[in-house]
């Protein structure tokens, strides 16, 4: 029989709101599990080489992966209070004993049994379907971001991106900056969903930006040669003439959705919230969901930006550390309030307003007792 | 939805609006080192160019989804929001450089390669057409976070059309 490890908090996933979770737990004396199944922690931030938006306390103007390694570093000076697994999943969560499973690799193993768990699980991407789609080449943006940003490895030479979210823009500068040539940004809606200036980054550098526009096929025969697009209308059903477009790489940023499995498992109430992109659990304004003993935050608690999440993360993780017993009352209240309002502002603008309607759907004032 | 709306829609401005205002004429025209143009016409939550502005010019956000306002008196050119906008959304134009119909603009640059000082480069308006010629004057690197702000001249009749460069190759 192995060991149930035990442990006061267990964060899973060490993106922004996970990483920022373990790191207010830990701050308030709590003793933390941190499990990542990625080979390092940082989740997207590692990948993002553009500037970050928000305030000084969001640290805007900071390019995303300086702020994993700013977080990493901040996590450092509480190694001896946070133990982190890399290249770990977290399998399962068991609703009879509290115990989550974890395997490291593929091999290792094993179980603890946490007082309170922080679901920083993120979220995984949205494809849409379409002929050819399984033809080489037909990527989706995280993968183009990974293999670029994290590996130094090109795709290929002229990319169809689909979707004009700010990740399509943001990747499609990035390309652009790898030396790769943008064919177009094709997107569904009649303007872009992403921040206006992240268009305007990569329209003044030449990129054509189809709005209103689907993408019917990828062709080819062995690999993706191109894609044929076409304009579509108010009921997205398409008209006019379908244009050709040569490319060698379709990359796909149509959206995420929510990782949300281990919280359907654990029993969390959950509700489908379309501004949220998918199922999330119901939460208190300390994002504790209807289980008292787990909190969720970042992506896996609804589609936003990095910023967001990381602020997520700090409410969770202190909250989780009050719920223990931790810290000073008054203070905690006052760093919640603040953190709380921070998280308000960020959300105060036009892409903000269709997150503030998810978030009506899903959230609680307060579990009671 | 009309060719104009579609095409700010892409993220073109395509007039002056709120967040995206041309500087005064008068004071343009004589300020040596220019007056910042800023062009975040949408609210989103980001402030650094007002916290970056060593004299105030841009002044304080209210709510930090505020578009930037702009107090042109105070604003000196020196274009540090230049370099620190995550949106590269800021330029500065100097009317007061070179011969009469020429201009210095400061533009954001995060692309490779480098251009060097003296360099002939490419000149693109908002949607990417190259327009016109310009000779590298400065390469700077104020936040020494690898984004550069070109100092390129450009024709005068041209700056609000001028948004970014391209190094051609020599052949």
């Amino acid at each position: 029989m192995i060991r149930v490890r035990q442990t006061e908090v267990l964060v899973i996933g060490g993106g922004p709101a996970g990483l920022s979770a373990a790191l207010e737990a830990a701050s308030l004396g709590c003793q933390v599990i941190l499990v990542d199944g990625d080979l390092a922690l940082g989740g997207q931030l590692i990948k993002q080489t553009h500037k970050f938006f928000g305030s000084k306390d969001e640290r805007a103007g900071t390019r995303g992966f300086k702020i994993s390694e700013i977080l990493l570093k901040e996590l450092k000076n509480h190694r001896d209070r946070v133990k982190v697994h890399i290249n770990c999943t977290a399998t399962g969560i068991y609703k009879e004993d509290g115990v989550v499973s974890c395997v490291i690799g593929e091999e290792e193993y094993f179980r603890i049994k946490p007082e309170r768990i922080v679901m920083a699980t993120g979220a995984q991407e949205r494809l849409i379907p379409f002929p050819n789609n399984h033809l080489p080449g037909v990527y989706g943006a995280g993968a183009v971001q990974t293999l670029m940003n994290v590996y130094g490895v090109i795709p290929g030479k002229r990319v169809l991106m689909v979707g004009a979210g700010n990740i399509g823009l943001i990747v499609s500068y990035q390309l652009i900056q790898a030396g790769v040539e943008i064919a177009g940004i094709v997107e569904a809606m009649d303007k872009v969903g992403g921040y206006w200036v992240h268009a305007a980054k990569v329209r003044r550098l030449g990129v054509p930006i189809f709005l209103r526009h689907t993408i019917k096929e990828a062709l080819g025969d062995r690999v993706v040669t191109g894609a044929l697009i076409q304009e579509i209308d108010d009921r997205f059903q398409p008209v006019g003439r379908e244009k050709k477009i040569d490319a060698d790489i379709i990359c796909m940023a149509v959206g995420l959705t929510p990782t949300c499995e281990l919280l359907w498992q654990a029993g969390c109430e959950m509700i489908y919230v379309p501004q949220l992109c998918g199922h999330v659990a119901l939460r208190d304004q300390f994002m504790r969901t209807s289980l008292p003993h787990v909190w969720v935050a970042g992506d896996a608690a609804g589609i936003e930006e990095a910023t967001a999440a990381m602020v997520e993360g700090r409410i969770a993780g202190l909250d989780a550390a009050r719920s223990l017993g931790k810290g000073d009352k008054e203070d905690l209240t006052e760093r919640l309030e603040d953190l709380q309002k921070r998280l308000g502002d960020l959300r105060g603008g036009e892409v903000g307003q269709k997150i503030c309607q998810g978030l009506a759907c899903c959230s609680i004032q307060g579990w009671g007792a | 939805m009309d060719e104009k709306e579609k095409l700010f829609n892409s993220g073109v401005l395509v007039a002056p609006r709120k967040g995206a205002v041309r500087p005064p004429e008068d004071l343009w025209r004589k300020k040596k080192n220019g007056l910042v143009i800023i062009e975040c016409p949408q609210r989103i939550p980001c402030n650094p160019c007002h916290t970056s502005c060593p004299t105030g010019a841009v002044k304080p956000f209210k709510d930090i989804n505020d578009q930037p306002e702009i107090d042109y008196e105070k604003c000196t050119g020196c274009a540090n929001c230049v370099a620190v906008c995550p949106g590269l959304a800021c330029f500065v134009v100097d009317l007061t450089w070179g011969d009469e119909d020429q201009a210095l603009m400061k533009i954001p640059y995060e692309m490779l390669p480098i251009p060097s000082e003296g360099e002939i480069v490419e000149c693109l308006d908002r949607e990417g057409k190259a327009i016109t010629r310009g000779k590298v004057i400065k390469v700077l690197e104020p936040l020494r976070d690898r984004t550069r702000v070109v100092h390129v001249e450009v024709p005068k009749s041209l700056v609000m059309e001028v948004r970014a460069i391209k190094v051609v190759k020599q052949s």
